[in-house]
């Protein structure tokens, strides 16, 4: 095959006409093809609010590893619009520094709105750089509720981004933001109210610093300037190697992979019952009656899955 | 009959439309009265012209004592067909000059720099170097005529080059007239022509203060600009509420840097729009000095009664010209123009009929300058100042826009003044958002635009377009090899580190540049030193 | 899920006027399509690239500042070196119509002047899309021009 060939030499054009069929079709025969050549690379998701300097810090740490000889690929992933389905990727603005590196590779998804699919969608992205030869693969998202928790579960290493502005830790709390990272960056630390920001994450980490063997590091960046950017690569490293003495990196992955089998199973069923076993309009018909309060959602739902679950039957 | 009993009767007859806006988006009401101005105090909001606040203008005799100037903004391809241009609009009447430059020299990039390849003459003229300079002001004097010259990151460099074509003509700076730019504020907000970032930019600009006020004091060293805010989609009132804040931002850096506010703010200028809506210009305009005259003497202290001036020039919108059906643009601009005459111009430019196509040819240009020269000989509103003033619907109008004005103040001092909101992407987001609200209007047909999405025609229009010879880029490299053989490349060299000195140790870098550019360091040669010195601009937030 | 049609909205050189740019970018978000946005200034080189990385149909490149002639025949030769001319390249912006049309013979898809509704680059954009997802061997499919506003077909991927 010499598509395979190309795609495992990391040849852009056939990586990104690889990465759209993934992203665009349900077929995964190229991602049973190419999965043997994958689980090399180095997973980091970058995940904060808006403004938090995401795109500027994944540029900063890119051209870090860049320096390293490694080669890297991004996934920069910006919200689709509810509305329209449509959706405006502008991350690679501040990626200009990359963008015509030999070993960089860039590629900006919209979350395409589907419900916990796009954690799936990432992790199919992922293989395919993965498969291309990709030491590290950098994943930015913004942290807005659901996405980033879907992240997390693609990335190795999981960074934070905040910045000193108002409320910008609470919010953080919120929106669960804390209780994924791995490392947390201050970015903007030039800023006014830095240091009471840091106080305020290293307070609320102490809690859970106590039940985990690793201390969650928090580094302080300006990322336009590449002021500690050195230190946050550093610290990435060692959470990496951290993951690695601790036997974690191996339970993660582990973990992950059990979950990515149960989701595909899940959505193999879900597309199974949905054909062949009950179909809308089928149900539509049910819908009406268990309206009526003549049938019970309950029932139902155990007589349409009981014709799947033979198994069950015969215990 | 009282304007309740008239109020019903309007009600029992219909109307054309639903809602009446402007331009910009603002519901206007049928019909303005006393009622709509009962809390203006004449002495205290209007004044006499020439008197605080000076909404009805800053001189006190306006066009019956000098007309406007009739500046067109020009400039194409080499220094040698500028040169022509400019003598041929001199010959018909023009009374100021005004400097097109090409893309390269408005980002300090060399002709021969790759990034110019293909755009070298292209909107303007070319300058590499003082020699260019000269040739564009070959036979022009100096110290007869006023030039405006559009310029921004590297205005030092360019008006240092002024300052030196003066010199070899003869005429010392201090008797030199004319306009640098200088905004760089708005460059970040709207135009995106930018090198450094806003700090060095904004030094670079109290350096250019500071020169001026010992050295050129006829100089007006910053033009703030709202024209191209309003061109890149912004509403009036976005025009004027950032334009302004912009201003105010200068002046408090000026005084920040120790100079007295006296001393500088009489030379600044301002810039403006002339729009589509004829009254909400006019409006614009009134507001913009009653504002300033406020808050210059209120907030800022200001003393002498020159720092108070809106000053201004303006231009036509480019951005309401139409490719097609082209001839209507002549009318479009007449309408514009009027509204700035109205409002109280210092200067105009009228856009050419041609400019959706190219650069304006000759005749094109003759016809805007013509324009001008009718409102301003035949149509009598030149002989009464301020002849709408006390309008109900101009000055409820006018009253409107200051307010508006003042709550975007507001929240600009909110996120900690300008330049942290261009960094927040403030403007760029409020402007971008105008410019798509406007652009669906017109494709929903709540808005029109004569010749576009009304009263369209099907044929194309076939004008004559004014075309750039692929050698002029050539030509312009080759000007430019001949000129760094003939230098003394020595002296270049320790001028250029002499620069980077001054820029580092914080000294004024005027004298510096001054020196660069008589020993014909290149443009791009005095732009690269300092942007290894200063950095350069990376936008951020986009939508 | 299904494919959406993703464009490139690049502003190439000097000039900054981006104001085109973000309008056609939006209206085309707003049309249901995925929009990778460049930024200012770019070479030619940086938006082929990012073209070729994001696997878009459409480079969509708006140029004010009469480099027309130059940015567009390096971009489309660059493609041309990337194995990558099934990505159609279009404009809008300054340009005269003798240009036009010599670029249009050139290689260039089509070229939008101003005034143009952003309704009529949408539809273009999908009838090309469109045309290319349905008959693979057609290389470019001249859409019907709907000069009039008050044409608009709706077109729903």
């Amino acid at each position: 095959m010499i598509f395979l060939k190309k795609l495992l030499k990391g040849e852009k054009r056939t990586v990104a006409q690889t990465i759209s069929v993934v992203e665009n079709e349900g077929d995964t025969k190229i991602l049973e093809n190419i999965f043997k050549y994958t689980g090399k690379a180095y997973h980091i998701g970058i995940t904060g609010p808006p403004g938090a300097g995401k795109s500027t810090l994944v540029n900063a740490i890119a051209k870090q590893l860049l320096e390293k000889n490694k080669k890297i690929g991004i996934i920069a992933v910006d919200p689709t619009s509810p509305f329209s389905g449509g959706a405006l990727l502008g991350d690679r603005v501040r990626m200009t520094d990359l963008a015509l590196k030999e070993n960089v590779f860039i590629r900006s998804m919209a979350s395409r709105g589907s419900l916990g699919g796009l954690a799936q969608k990432t992790k199919d992205v992922a293989l395919v750089l993965d498969a291309s030869g990709m030491d590290y693969i950098l994943i930015e998202t913004i942290g807005v509720g659901q996405v980033e928790l879907d992240i997390a579960q693609v990335c190795d290493t999981t960074v934070v981004a905040l910045v000193p502005e108002s409320g910008d830790s609470i919010q953080a709390m919120k929106a669960g933001l804390l209780e994924i990272a791995d490392v947390i960056v201050v970015n903007k630390g030039d800023r006014e109210g830095c240091d009471s920001l840091i106080m305020e994450l290293k307070f609320a980490l102490d809690l859970r610093q106590q039940k985990a063997g690793w201390h969650y590091p928090i580094v302080k960046t300006i990322a336009t300037e590449g002021v500690g950017i050195e230190e946050l690569v550093a610290t990435i490293q060692s959470h990496k190697e951290y993951l690695k003495r601790s036997g974690r990196f191996e339970k993660d992955r582990k973990e992950k992979l059990k979950l990515h089998i149960h989701e595909l199973i899940e959505e193999k069923i879900k597309s199974h019952l949905k054909e062949f076993v009950i179909k809308d309009d089928e149900l539509e018909k049910i819908i009406n009656r268990v309206y009526e309060r003549k049938l019970n959602p309950y029932h139902i739902a155990d007589e349409i899955t009981n014709k799947i679950f033979k198994v069950r039957e015969d215990v | 009959m009282t304007k309740k009993d008239w109020e019903g009767k309007l009600k029992m007859h219909k109307e054309r439309d639903s809602e009446f806006t402007t331009v910009s988006g603002t519901p206007v009401k049928s019909l303005y009265t006393p009622d709509d101005i009962q809390d203006m105090d004449y002495g205290r909001d209007l004044g006499y012209p020439g008197e605080f606040p000076y909404t009805r203008g800053v001189y006190t005799n306006m066009y019956r004592g000098r007309l406007w100037t009739m500046r067109q903004f020009s400039g194409y391809a080499t220094p040698k067909d500028t040169n022509k241009r400019y003598k041929y609009l001199l010959k018909h009447g023009q009374t100021g000059l005004s400097v097109a430059f090409d893309f390269p020299t408005l980002y300090g990039r060399d002709s021969d720099d790759s990034f110019s390849h293909g755009e070298v003459g292209k909107c303007g003229v070319a300058v590499d170097t003082l020699r260019d300079m000269e040739i564009i002001f070959d036979g022009i004097p100096l110290d007869k005529i006023s030039t405006s010259m559009t310029i921004n990151p590297p205005a030092a460099m360019l008006l240092a080059m002024y300052i030196a074509v003066g010199e070899k003509q003869g005429v010392p700076a201090h008797v030199l007239t004319g306009t640098i730019q200088n905004d760089m504020l708005k460059e970040y907000q709207a135009q995106k022509t930018w090198i450094y970032p806003p700090e060095p930019s904004m030094r670079i600009i109290t350096d250019i203060l500071a020169y001026c006020t010992d050295h050129v004091p006829k100089w007006n060293t910053i033009s703030i600009s709202g024209y191209h805010i309003r061109e890149a989609g912004s509403t009036a009132l976005q025009e004027l509420a950032f334009t302004l804040a912009n201003g105010f931002t200068y002046v408090e850096h000026g005084m920040q840097a120790g100079l007295s506010v006296d001393k500088f703010a009489p030379r600044l200028s301002f810039f403006f729009n002339a729009h589509l809506d004829f009254f909400e210009e006019i409006a614009k305009y009134r507001a913009a000095r009653r504002i300033w005259a406020r808050l210059m003497r209120g907030k800022y202290g200001a003393q002498s009664p020159r720092s108070y001036l809106v000053r201004f020039h303006t231009q036509t919108a480019g951005c309401t010209l139409t490719a097609q059906q082209p001839e209507n643009n002549i009318i479009r601009t007449a309408f514009q123009a009027l509204s700035a005459v109205l409002g109280g111009t210092q200067s105009l430019h009228t856009n050419s009929m041609d400019e959706t196509y190219a650069l304006p040819t000759e005749q094109a240009v003759k016809v805007a300058l013509r324009t001008q020269q009718l409102i301003a000989y035949e149509s009598g509103v030149a002989q009464v100042i301020d002849p709408l003033g006390g309008s109900y619907y101009v000055e409820s109008l006018t009253r409107q826009m200051e307010k508006g004005a003042y709550d975007y103040f507001e929240k600009i001092n909110k996120m900690g003044g300008v330049i942290p909101a261009i960094e927040k992407g403030f403007f760029q987001k409020e402007i971008s958002r105008s410019a798509y609200e406007y652009q669906k209007a017109l494709e929903q047909r709540k808005k029109f635009q004569v010749g576009v999405n009304i009263f369209e025609e099907e044929e194309k229009p076939d004008i004559e377009i004014l075309k750039i010879p692929a050698a002029v880029e050539k030509n312009q490299i080759k000007e430019l090899k001949k000129v760094k053989k003939q230098r003394n490349n020595a002296r270049v060299k320790e001028k250029l580190k002499d620069l980077r000195k001054a820029a580092r140790n914080g000294e004024n870098v005027m004298p510096r540049i001054l020196a660069c550019v008589k020993v014909y360091a290149t443009l791009g040669e005095m732009c690269n030193t300092l942007k290894e010195e200063f950095g350069v601009y990376h936008e951020p937030i986009i939508f | 899920m299904g494919k959406k049609i993703r464009v490139l909205v690049g502003k190439p050189g000097l000039d900054g006027h981006d104001r085109g740019a973000k309008v056609v970018a939006a209206a085309l978000r707003d049309a249901g399509m995925e929009v990778i946005y460049t930024g200012l200034h770019q070479t030619c080189e940086s938006i082929v690239e990012a073209a070729v990385q994001e696997d878009v149909d459409v480079i969509g490149l708006s140029i004010l500042s009469g480099a027309h002639m130059t940015i567009f025949s390096k971009v489309l030769n660059l493609l041309k070196k990337r194995h990558a001319t099934q990505i159609l390249v279009i404009g809008g912006g300054i340009i005269p119509l003798e240009d036009m049309k010599k670029l249009e013979k050139m290689g260039v898809g089509k070229l939008f002047g101003p005034g143009t509704p952003t309704t009529e680059i949408v539809d273009w954009i999908n009838e090309c899309a469109f045309a290319k997802t349905e008959q693979p061997k057609t290389k470019r499919v001249k859409a019907k021009k709907s000069r009039k506003i008050k044409v608009r077909r709706k077109r729903k991927k």
